[in-house]
């Protein structure tokens, strides 16, 4: 428990603001329609996914989860965290393809392919609302303070850190944009720039290229753990999946 | 192709009601150039209609200037219960459909 305040007293000190709050009235407009939103076009086709046999046991997400509405619920606020078995860090990309493969004798989906974005998106969604509130205990911990460590650690030709735009000159202008805080709370996002939905190590790589430093791969060690001290920064912000942003 | 739409399911007879259609699709522009330098055919909607109760009430054309996940929104007035049809189709033949039925009283 000494080790649980002693994270806590290093929380940032204001209230986390989320990315929607730093958007033009539009862009919240989109996010708040639940029909206009586009994000809810894979929200929609993950539901479908939901109920569709995969892999050698012929078995749905559904099959064992039954109704993603009750079960899926607060699920996504909790991630990432330790997987018990495996005692390694999973994200619900990662916690999705753990089950078509242990679970469904399924291949795993291929990060950022339509289908596990929609996936993710269904299950995320089944949260929106709720705070976000990850689980940093011994194992985790380890990651957490990797994560913070990239967090603050100058990279690529730019030599800029995540903190420097996103801590440091959070609501300021960076060209035509408004930097926001950096927070993961409404992942899966539509993009307008991407003109579709994409995860949150999309976003993240594509920070990476922003500062010319070399992208790790989607779903790998070092962009988890900052994913995990993203969502550790990030609590008691509401998820919003769907998210929209410019 | 994956599509989402929006039709009250009662309304009065009368009632100006809003319908709106949003449909996955990329809107290929047809002047974008993939990673090799080859130019990406274009492959957009080209043609979408709702019919309601068999008599054609929208219609539209589009081109490269729609954006991807093309969301679309008219109105109709309610004069019947039955149903609304949508069809569309794009550049490379692939065709897409929903329907919603509505109820219409007084």
């Amino acid at each position: 428990m000494l080790t649980l305040s002693a994270v806590a007293a290093e929380a940032p000190r204001q209230s986390p603001k989320s990315g929607i709050e730093y958007a033009g009235k539009d862009v919240r407009a989109l996010q708040a329609d639940d029909f206009g939103n586009p994000g809810m076009l894979w929200v929609t086709r993950g539901e479908k996914l939901w109920d569709a046999p995969a892999g050698r046991s012929e078995k749905s997400c559904a099959s064992c989860h039954r109704d993603a509405k009750a079960s899926m619920r607060g699920v996504a606020a909790r991630y990432p965290r330790i997987d018990q078995n495996s005692k390694t860090l999973l994200n619900i990309e990662g916690r999705i393809n753990q089950c078509r493969e242990d679970r469904q004798g399924a291949e795993p989906l291929r990060y950022e392919s339509e289908e596990l974005l929609a996936l993710t998106a269904y299950v995320a969604n089944q949260s929106r609302g709720m705070p976000v509130k990850v689980e940093i205990n011994g194992t985790s911990r380890i990651n957490l303070e990797r994560g913070r460590e990239i967090y603050y650690r100058r990279q690529g030709q730019i030599n800029l850190a995540c903190t420097h735009c996103h801590e440091q000159n959070a609501g300021r202008r960076l060209l035509a944009d408004t930097i926001s805080e950096g927070h993961g709370n409404a992942y899966p996002i539509y993009r307008l720039e991407w003109q579709s939905a994409g995860s949150l190590h999309r976003r993240l790589r594509a920070c990476y290229f922003g500062v010319r430093a070399e992208q790790p791969a989607a779903g790998a060690a070092e962009l988890l753990d900052l994913e995990l001290y993203l969502s550790w920064r990030a609590q008691g912000l509401q998820v919003e999946t769907p998210g929209v942003r410019r | 192709m994956l599509a989402r739409i929006q039709v009250p399911a009662q309304a009065r007879r009368g009632d100006i009601i809003v319908i709106r259609i949003a449909i996955q699709h990329p809107m290929e522009t047809g002047y974008r150039p993939d990673n090799f330098g080859r130019r990406i055919a274009k492959n957009v909607i080209n043609t979408l209609t709702c019919r309601y109760n068999g008599i054609e009430v929208f219609r539209a054309e589009m081109g490269s200037g729609v954006s991807a996940n093309p969301q679309l929104q008219f109105h109709v007035r309610a004069d019947s219960s039955g149903e609304f049809v949508f069809d569309w189709v794009d550049d490379s033949g692939q065709r897409g459909n929903e329907r919603a039925p509505i109820a219409v009283t007084g």
